[in-house]
């Protein structure tokens, strides 16, 4: 009895993602399956693979030729059913490699946009907790053209965060930045997996990275799914 | 010489009356065609683009006159419109208004599609998995990066609503104190005897609001740009 009670809040804290899908990009054909319940699920594969065609189908950005998708039980996509439900009610959080964050906009308002958006109530203590494990609280007046690559990042991943995402996709968060700012932000992303309580889908080609966060590792190949498990999945591929 | 008349004032603001007017009412709906041409795909995109761009190609006095008879009192539009609304254009300012948006329609709408076009649709992928609904994304993303392609669109337009001539006096006349705008009062000035003195204190006048929209434009574009990629 209590050991079922536990295994329930288990499964609730444990995000499932379940992805069956095909998609014709070009003459190229994405053709992926796999289920993960990893607190972080690593995508990997090398560039051209789909992932991020792939990831961009969880988020809602991109519809799927076929298949179906579904986050903690609710189907986000089922072309059977014609079932589609946009982006923006997905509650999906998104990093993108390019980190896109609005230029108009101070980085204080580019953090608070999803919860504006999402039409939630203010609460410092989430934004500073927030604020406090990026390390952008001195940041908030400035303009994002004026940061370094590192603090964009950094302030996407607090964007992302504060919209109260139940999954936040990376795509390839450290892919351009070099060395250096990398070694700066991945220590956050490890706070990141251990103190924010969000699971993550986290994209990358590089197998030391993944070995480093990922709990559960999803490799893609030219389209497709070749190995599900986990890290050690890796060993051997670089 | 600079003795602006009473009917040389009445002129002026009417024009400045019109040319706002047309603009202000013209700008949504630019704004509106703009983002269609922009951002979407559908049947029959090459025609409302043609057919935006036709006042900008075709004689102003067939505009004019293609308006007289849709909106004229006895136009196949026009008489519906007063009947049942009792909206009249023919021969009113406000038909002047009309006459003028519908010509500087082009120039309004070609900066603003630019500048939409322009926005990086990546930001707008990010606002949207953020969990902005589509108008929000475009009111609080695509449309303030486009700002100064909007401010550019509204200037031209109120510079050539401003000068509009053929369209206006072929569709409203030439009526002092209701449409006899600054251009449509130079232009009877100049055949009346003794009236250059008059036509001359107009044309200064036209210049002067021409500059002065220029400069306002100029200020808008610049604060506009300093906001987007400034401090």
């Amino acid at each position: 009895m209590v050991r079922a009670a536990r295994d329930a809040t288990l499964a609730r804290k444990l995000i499932m993602l379940r992805v069956d899908v095909s998609k014709q990009l070009g003459d190229f054909k994405l053709e992926a399956a796999f289920e993960s319940e990893g607190r972080v699920t690593g995508l990997f594969g090398s560039s051209g693979a789909g992932k991020t065609s792939l990831i961009n189908m969880i988020a809602g950005l991109l519809r799927p030729d076929r298949g179906s998708i579904a986050v903690d039980g609710e189907v986000l996509d089922d072309t059977a059913s014609r079932l589609h439900v946009p982006a923006h009610r997905r509650r999906i959080g998104y990093v993108f490699q390019d980190f896109r964050l609005f230029p108009h906009l101070d980085v204080g308002e580019n953090l608070d946009y999803g919860r504006r958006m999402n039409g939630l109530t203010e609460d410092a203590a989430r934004r500073k907790r927030v604020t406090d494990l990026l390390d952008i609280g001195g940041l908030l007046d400035r303009r994002p053209g004026k940061l370094s690559g590192g603090e964009r990042q950094r302030i996407a991943l607090g964007r992302a965060l504060l919209a109260q995402p139940r999954l936040l996709l990376l795509d390839e968060p450290l892919g351009s930045l070099d060395e250096e700012r990398k070694e700066e932000i991945l220590p956050y992303l490890v706070r990141l997996r251990d103190e924010a309580g969000i699971p993550m889908v986290y994209v990358s080609h590089d197998a030391a990275e993944l070995r480093q966060l990922a709990t559960q590792i999803v490799m893609l190949k030219r389209g497709h799914v070749t190995v599900f498990g986990g890290v050690k999945v890796l060993s051997g591929a670089q | 010489m600079f003795d602006i008349s009473p009917t040389e004032w009445t002129a002026i603001l009417l024009s400045l009356r019109v040319a706002s007017i047309a603009t202000l009412v013209a700008t949504p709906l630019g704004i509106a065609v703009a983002w269609l041409l922009a951002r979407r795909d559908f049947w029959g995109k090459a025609a409302v683009d043609a057919a935006i761009h036709l006042p900008l190609v075709l004689p102003p006095v067939v505009t004019g006159y293609l308006l007289l008879l849709t909106l004229g009192r006895r136009g196949l539009v026009g008489e519906w419109l007063a009947d049942h609304l009792g909206i009249v254009f023919a021969f009113r300012w406000t038909g002047a208004a009309l006459a003028c948006g519908v010509m500087s329609f082009p120039l309004l709408v070609r900066p603003i599609r630019l500048s939409i076009e322009a926005v990086d649709r990546r930001l707008e992928q990010a606002a949207s998995t953020l969990g902005a609904a589509p108008w929000r994304v475009f009111t609080s993303v695509t449309l303030p990066l486009a700002l100064p392609g909007v401010l550019a669109g509204m200037v031209l337009g109120f510079a050539k609503a401003i000068g509009e001539f053929g369209a206006t006096i072929t569709f409203v006349s030439n009526i002092p104190g209701e449409t006899q705008t600054i251009s449509s009062a130079i232009y009877a000035l100049i055949s009346t005897p003794n009236g250059d003195a008059a036509a001359l204190r107009l044309v200064i006048v036209s210049v002067l609001i021409a500059m002065s929209a220029l400069i306002a434009s100029e200020w808008f574009a610049r604060r506009a740009t300093r906001r987007l990629h400034g401090n």
